[in-house]
């Protein structure tokens, strides 16, 4: 049945089938090779032995591991609401930077201000500053809460990136939409919140999503503000245990989160992609 | 026989001479008969009280003298000169017996310097904020406060081990930023070894206090202070003989009691 299929193919379709199989050959023969160079090349190395133990210890891991992950909790805390903190912020901002009234000249400054500073200063430095600096004012507890003030922290800088995305996703909507919109009798703000919006929002989910990943990350960057989280959980265990197993057991935690993340980022570009074809 | 008499007679002053510059030490040190230490300068409260040695007050100026004495030498032999803590610490030759500002003893250091026994086992202490001062010394007192520690140090097994705060603690990268914390009044307590907790407290966070010291426990790596001296010096074995005779006999301990908890006012956690 299949040979008869097969002989009732044309001239074309036999050569691309070939040349298919022979991508799909020198691709695996090639995977093949590496892989195992790395495999048996890494432990010749003369250092490997010494390396495998202080970072890749089986026993260390597992003993660590749980209390690892018990410190992500924090992390996912700290995430959970500073992310949507960050989407209405960095809305509000782009909006601010966006304005075409004269009288809200002020209004666009502040935007620009905002961006250019909080996009322009290290996370780490905007996190020591407002995070020891503001409570140092003499805030009464819990108001002193480093969560509090490291989390402000973040949702500043990462709304100036966050702002600057929403506004490219304004600017991607063609400026005869908004004319046709206005000619149809509709005000500015309509125009705005029920034309221009729903495209840029769409147009830029996948960008953001990059920046959830990144924010997902840079969360870690309150442990030196106190808070004892995945990072700095791990830094305790190095420090102990003289090994640095606990690192890449975090780094395991932060892939397991972050991977698939990523891949759903990808599957929204390429669907947008289509879409626009 | 008279001739034996006067042999012995010689042989007597030669050894009272010889005791004089101490059994062990003969011959060892800079000048003989003369033990010279070598200190900081400055030196510091509570080690060194008003900067000087001489008067044989502050935990290191006492411990000094009761080594001398004990490698026998009487007060008056003992010399004092003075020396930066990074010109002590170079290899070459040196203008001390052997010198004592703090110096922990490292395996980076003692590859270049020989360190005698260590004569201090620096315990961890409770520095707290302004507005903790009157918090008792008592593990169940402690317990309420809200912690910090440097994160890389041994404080923090300490504190889950022994403290048990009731809410998690903060931790930080470093000195500076518990520091910050506290100044902040985001923590209320934290846990230094003592020698670093006197300073901060002193010198750094204005109101804080150190309201209480842990006993030196063993088991925790402690920082350990030694007596510096040049590589190779044959006075070592007799300043550790003294150190150890001095620690059997609880004279060593009593010293530190009376330097390093009575004059410091930092009562041991019960």
């Amino acid at each position: 049945m299949t040979e008869q299929k097969a002989a009732g193919l044309t001239r074309r379709q036999r050569y691309e089938a070939a040349q298919r199989k022979r991508a799909a050959i020198i691709a695996t023969t090639s995977t093949v090779l590496v892989v195992a160079a790395i495999v048996i090349l890494v432990p010749m190395t003369p250092g490997w032995e010494k390396v495998q133990r202080s970072f890749f210890n089986g026993a260390t891991l597992v003993q660590t591991f749980p209390k690892l992950l018990d410190a992500f909790k924090i992390n996912v805390m700290i995430f959970a609401w500073s992310a949507p903190a960050i989407a209405i912020l960095g809305l509000l901002i782009a909006l601010a930077r966006d304005t075409k009234s004269p009288a809200l000249f002020p209004l666009r400054i502040f935007g620009t201000a905002f961006t250019d500073i909080f996009r322009g200063i290290p996370v780490i430095l905007t996190v020591y500053l407002i995070g020891f600096g503001i409570p140092g004012l003499g805030l009464p507890c819990p108001w002193n809460s480093p969560y509090i003030w490291g989390s402000l922290a973040l949702i500043l800088t990462y709304s100036a990136y966050v702002a600057e995305i929403f506004r490219s996703g304004i600017d991607s909507v063609h400026h005869s939409q908004r004319s046709a919109a206005l000619s149809l009798g509709l005000t500015e703000r309509q125009v705005t919140r029920d034309v221009v919006l729903p495209q840029a929002i769409r147009n830029v989910v996948p960008a953001q999503m990059n920046m959830l990943i990144a924010l997902q990350k840079d969360v870690s960057l309150l442990s030196f503000i106190g808070p004892v989280e995945i990072f700095r959980q791990a830094g305790v265990f190095k420090s102990l245990l003289a090994n640095f197993t606990p690192y890449v057991g975090a780094a395991i935690i932060f892939l397991i989160v972050t991977i698939p993340a990523t891949r759903y980022a990808d599957y929204l570009m390429a669907r947008q992609r289509q879409e626009r074809r | 026989m008279s001739r034996f008499l006067t042999l012995t007679a010689v042989l007597a002053v030669v050894s009272t001479s010889a005791m004089a510059g101490g059994h062990c030490a003969a011959g060892k040190t800079l000048e003989d008969g003369k033990l010279t230490i070598a200190t900081g300068n400055p030196a510091y409260y509570p080690w060194v009280l008003n900067d000087a040695p001489e008067s044989g007050e502050g935990f290191e100026a006492a411990v000094a003298y009761a080594v001398a004495a004990e490698m026998g030498f009487a007060d008056e032999d003992v010399v004092w000169v003075r020396s930066s803590f990074d010109e002590a610490i170079q290899p070459g030759a040196k203008n001390f017996n052997f010198n004592m500002q703090q110096y922990s003893i490292t395996a980076e250091r003692d590859a270049v310097v020989d360190f005698s026994v260590p004569y201090y086992t620096a315990p961890m202490a409770v520095l707290v904020s302004p507005g903790a001062t009157e918090t008792e010394p008592t593990l169940a007192a402690l317990r309420g406060l809200k912690w910090g520690a440097v994160g890389s140090t041994t404080a923090v097994p300490k504190l889950e081990t022994v403290i048990q705060p009731d809410s998690a603690p903060l931790l930080y990268g470093d000195n500076a930023d518990v520091n910050a914390a506290m100044s902040a009044n985001q923590i209320d307590a934290a846990l230094f070894d003592l020698p670093t907790a006197l300073f901060l407290s002193a010198v750094m966070i204005e109101g804080s206090k150190v309201i209480g010291q842990f006993a030196p426990d063993e088991s925790d790596n402690p920082d350990q202070f030694g007596m510096l001296m040049e590589q190779g010096n044959p006075l070592k074995a007799c300043v550790d003989e003294a150190l150890n005779a001095m620690k059997d006999s609880g004279k060593l301990a009593e010293i530190e009691a009376q330097w390093l908890q009575d004059t410091t006012g930092v009562p041991l956690i019960k």
